[in-house]
């Protein structure tokens, strides 16, 4: 819990204080450019900052601070996935997920709901076996439910077995989160620019400058400016970027579709995702339904909202919680999510010297923000693959060891 | 729902039909690379514009090939296999 607004509210006349002092021009170089201020750019930028002592950094981004799909996503946080590589990653994210708030001093409202995953088949229930297995072997709390214990967890569930798809049992993860996702993309920003990086937004970069295979800068709509290492996060843009600086991706651009209801009191407390019906929602703190679905049917470099996806995600819901019959939908947006082949990030060196990647981050990156950042970070300080990032290196694909992340492919989130 | 002009089926909801992927010229599997493979298999161009892809329309298993902008979302153009590749060699019309 952050202390400082305890303090301030009880001061009299406390100060103000600026979180974003107006950034100096953008300066002719740097020693490390990022391009892109969502979350992982900014975290990217935050712990180059506090880790390695690099401060002249310069985060860019065509837009504003985490106006992509930071700001744009269900905010689920968890770690129960399939493989030992993305388990071991997405626990390390959660570790630091937990002290984020402390140590950012702001207010992630990072919330443990709990998180079920329904299975509504023998398959479904075959594969929750087996990710509870593989989680507890590497310390995740995670089990098997059958439909008594799914009720006695969620209770507002429709546990019937009268229905089309019946809730035969369900993947519990007692730790899943939701947070406040804008905050964590500014937490980020706001301590890197303290410690000395810069966050320049409304700045396209229109093309990287790469020399003798090794990266020199980027091309913005200001003039040149040069670094010494380039590092791009730029999601649903990663091919556009990465085809600049002359790399092609295993990457397709789909649009992902979210809506929330109005506000209702708070009834619902677990996180519900149901892979076989395409669904995940949680109840916000705003006591708002946001729920999501699977990506569009073919790529698009689009935000536009579809009848469609809400058709087909409301007819599932309603037969999860038919008490949501009169709900009304509030808000619908989209996010354009870069998608990798193996459901799994695309994180590290890239064969442009100086040049780094952090993309692939598809329906699954939000949760990632803090250990992207932190090993992209340690990446572009050593000039080195980490340990821990080996499994995800751009190469895997030209020799066919992908991760065969099934855990995140079901439904998107 | 956005209407998709099937070459077969005339015009139809686009929820009939399923994105097959970018057209693309397939190495020889005898004689290229493992690389050259691996690239075929993977990659994507991915372009934020005009692109070239293959789609089918599942009621009727009829694969086709259509031309769309994927920023603006139009559908340009659609051609029957033979339209695009013209009768003989496999190469675009
Ligand atoms: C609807 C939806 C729901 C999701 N739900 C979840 C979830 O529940 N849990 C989860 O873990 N993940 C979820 N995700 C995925 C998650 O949101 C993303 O993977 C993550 O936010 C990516 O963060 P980022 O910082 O890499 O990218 P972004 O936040 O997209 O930032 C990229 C930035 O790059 C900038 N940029 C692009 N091109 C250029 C250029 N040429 N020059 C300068 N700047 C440029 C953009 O303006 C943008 O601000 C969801 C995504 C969507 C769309």
């Amino acid at each position: 819990m952050p202390f400082t607004l305890i303090k301030n509210g009880l001061k009299n006349n406390a100060s103000d204080i600026v979180d974003f002092p107006r950034q100096p021009d953008l300066k002719s170089s740097y020693d490390v450019i990022i391009v892109g201020a969502g979350g992982h750019g900014c975290a990217a930028a935050y712990y180059l900052a506090r880790d390695w002592g690099i401060k002249n950094v310069c985060v860019i981004d065509k837009g504003y601070l985490g106006g992509g799909n930071t700001a744009r996503n269900t905010a689920i946080i968890r770690s129960n996935y399939l493989t030992a590589e993305g388990v071991a990653f997405y626990k390390e994210s959660m570790d630091l997920f937990k002290e984020l708030d402390r140590e950012l001093d702001i207010n992630l409202m990072y919330s443990e709901r709990g998180h079920l995953t329904l299975a509504h088949n023998d398959a479904s229930i075959r594969t929750s076996r087996w990710r509870a297995e593989v989680n507890k072997q590497l310390g995740v709390d995670s089990e098997l439910l059958y439909t008594d214990d799914v009720a006695r967890v969620c209770p507002q569930l429709n546990v019937s077995q009268d229905v089309r798809y019946p809730i035969l049992g369900a993947l519990y993860h007692p730790p899943g989160a939701i947070a406040r996702h804008d905050a964590v993309a500014w937490g980020y920003a706001r301590d890197a620019i303290r410690m000395g990086a810069e966050v320049h937004q409304k700045t396209p970069v229109t093309d990287v400058i790469v020399e003798g295979g090794r990266v020199k800068g980027i091309q913005t709509d200001k003039g040149p400016v040069y670094a010494d290492k380039v590092l791009q996060a730029v999601a649903g843009s990663s091919s556009l970027l990465a085809g600049m600086a002359g790399l092609e991706l295993p990457i397709r651009t789909i649009p992902l579709q979210a809506c929330v209801s109005q506000p209702y009191k708070p009834i619902l407390d677990t996180i519900i995702v149901s892979g076989s019906l395409h669904i995940y929602v949680s109840q916000s703190s705003r006591g708002e339904f946001v729920m999501g679905g699977s990506t569009d049917p073919y790529p698009l470099y689009s935000t536009r909202s579809t009848l469609d996806f809400k058709e087909g995600l409301m007819s599932h819901m309603l037969e999860l919680f038919p008490f949501l019959s009169e709900a009304r939908i509030m808000r619908q947006w989209a996010g354009m999510a870069d998608m990798s082949p193996d459901f799994s990030p695309i994180m590290g060196l890239t064969p442009i010297e100086n040049y780094y990647i952090d993309a692939g981050w598809g329906t699954w990156g939000f949760k990632a923000t803090p250990v992207s950042g932190k090993r992209m970070a340690e990446c572009v300080a050593t000039n080195k693959q980490p340990a821990l990032l080996e499994p995800f290196r751009l190469s895997r694909f030209d020799n066919f060891t992908l991760t065969a992340e099934k855990g995140a492919a079901s439904v998107g989130h | 729902m956005k209407i998709m002009p099937c070459p077969l089926n005339g015009p139809r909801n686009i929820s009939e039909f399923v994105c097959g992927g970018d057209v693309k010229e397939m190495p020889n599997p005898e004689s290229c690379s493992d690389l050259e493979w691996a690239n075929y298999v993977f990659i994507h161009k991915n372009p934020a514009g005009v692109v070239d892809e293959w789609w089918c329309h599942t009621p009727t298993a009829y694969w086709f090939v259509a031309r769309r902008n994927t920023v603006t979302e139009e559908i340009l153009e659609t051609f029957t296999a033979q339209q695009y590749f013209g009768a003989s060699q496999g190469e675009p019309a």
